[in-house]
């Protein structure tokens, strides 16, 4: 077997580098990681948030290890040389999507595209970015739930920053799920358990036919992490075992 | 607490070779780790170890700041150590000093040598000791906890890097000395060991020892090393346990 990401090998012998669970893909050893900052990855939507403001372009935080800028020609307005903070100021949030990465880290990312653009109102909430998959869930099956028992809009990124619109009651039910989903994310049976929750706790009168829920899209790429929960694989903690 | 040449120097190893505090010469104070205590650091860990209490946590890799200490390679490491005012019975004028700078340079330059950085160039991956109750082996406690951190953080390094002191008390060689010891012994020797080498990333020492004397500590130092790298591979182990719901829990 060969070393894969998350290992490294020296002597013949392949170590993990990282926290996670070993998964072998053969004919690479891997360690998909259970925790750490949000890596991006060409394709992937985001929720970010404006650091800083230039005169072509801002600079936005988006959980990544730099800051990603977003220059105005991705952005969907015409806007003049300057004229950057009429469109968007520092604290603003925003949907984006990774374009490009180059060597060095540097980060590309664009608004033009369908369910990108700024957020109006309700909350920013930061899950780990490794439990993204769950509050999506199999075939989007968690997201579906939580947005069908509550009349929230969530938008998801797969940085694990998730944008939530809707009353204020809505927007603590939503909340308290992801606390939830946080907490107890390497275990199996989510889905039923905040399903149990949100019908004990639906309100009396709650309206029909709530705003459509706006779900970032996740992709099923190639490393597909892991969507599901992942019952039988062992914790195999930090860098350490053969 | 008098000064310390008023006080009369306390009788350190017993006639049955018990220390002060009764443990053998080959014992390592009562540790426990526990990993992510903090949810707003990527990165965070808690280790009481004796009467030591460390908080660490670790940011990043993110942004370099002050930038000028950018590296277009490899991510920087920064480390700040620092002892609480009332860490101490004799408070402790707060901020930086000599010991706490020399202390924040040699666990950077430690974890230099075992972290990935060049995964993540122009970053800093930023470690913050905080030393809540000292006493005696702060450094070993601080290297363990942000080790731990680190790893909590997903950061891809070597390996863990347990740390412990060895010291001389009495004539005799002692593992992880605690403040009487330490205060009144005739020499200090912190270690971190990388498990998967063998290899040290922090050696100092403090004191007098004899060529035999310094072989034996090593010794002894690298074996409480291996013992305190499985309680921080239980802790992380424990944080991130996959163990399905409890039935009913709610």
């Amino acid at each position: 077997m060969k070393p894969g990401p998350g290992t490294y090998r020296v002597g013949g012998k392949v170590y993990a580098s990282q926290l996670g669970l070993l998964s072998p893909r053969p004919p690479l050893l891997q360690v998909v990681p259970l925790s750490g900052r949000y890596l991006p990855k060409p394709g992937d939507q985001v929720v970010g948030t404006v650091t800083d403001v230039q005169s072509t372009f801002w600079l936005l935080d988006i959980g990544a290890p730099r800051w990603a800028p977003l220059h105005m020609t991705g952005a969907p307005w015409k806007v003049d040389v300057g004229e950057t903070e009429r469109y968007l100021r520092t604290g603003d949030a925003v949907v984006v999507r990774v374009e490009n990465l180059d060597a060095t880290g540097r980060i590309g990312v664009t608004m033009l595209g369908e369910g990108l653009g700024k957020l109006e109102g309700g909350t920013l909430v930061r899950i780990s970015p490794a439990r993204v998959p769950r509050l999506v869930g199999r075939g989007g099956s968690m997201i579906d739930t939580i947005t069908r028992h509550t009349a929230a809009q969530v938008a998801i990124g797969q940085n694990g920053r998730v944008w939530i619109g809707g009353s204020p009651e809505a927007i603590r039910r939503v909340r308290e799920v992801l606390e939830m989903i946080e907490e107890n994310g390497p275990r199996s049976g989510l889905t039923d358990r905040v399903e149990r929750f949100l019908l004990a706790t639906t309100p009396v009168a709650r309206e029909e036919g709530g705003p459509a829920a706006r779900v970032v899209p996740h992709d099923d790429g190639p490393p597909s992490a892991d969507a599901a929960p992942m019952e039988d694989e062992p914790a195999e903690p930090g860098p350490a075992d053969e | 607490m008098g000064s310390v040449g008023a006080k009369e120097v306390p009788v350190l190893l017993n006639a049955d070779g018990l220390r002060i505090d009764g443990r053998r010469l080959d014992e390592l104070r009562p540790i426990q780790i526990r990993a992510g205590p903090l949810p707003q650091a990527d990165g965070s860990a808690f280790v009481e170890w004796g009467q030591n209490k460390v908080m660490a946590a670790v940011y990043g890799p993110r942004e370099v700041h002050p930038r000028h200490l950018q590296q277009s390679t490899k991510a920087v490491i920064q480390c700040r150590y620092n002892m609480a005012a009332f860490s101490v019975d004799e408070r402790k004028r707060p901020g930086l000093d000599r010991r706490s700078q020399e202390i924040s340079k040699v666990i950077a330059e430690a974890f230099e040598s075992v972290v990935f950085a060049e995964e993540f160039p122009r970053t800093s991956i930023d470690v913050y000791i905080e030393v809540l109750q000292a006493n005696a082996g702060t450094r070993c406690a601080g290297l363990v906890a942000a080790s731990v951190a680190l790893a909590d953080a997903g950061i891809p390094m070597v390996d863990l890097l347990p740390a412990v002191a060895v010291g001389k008390i009495d004539n005799a060689i002692a593992l992880d000395l605690k403040k009487e010891e330490d205060n009144f012994g005739q020499a200090d020797l912190p270690m971190a060991l990388v498990p998967q080498s063998g290899r040290l990333v922090l050696l100092q020492m403090e004191g007098h020892m004899t060529e035999p004397e310094l072989a034996q500590a090593l010794e002894l130092g690298v074996g409480g090393c291996r013992v305190i790298h499985e309680k921080m591979k239980a802790a992380l182990r424990e944080r991130y346990s996959t163990a399905p719901l409890a039935a009913g829990a709610a």
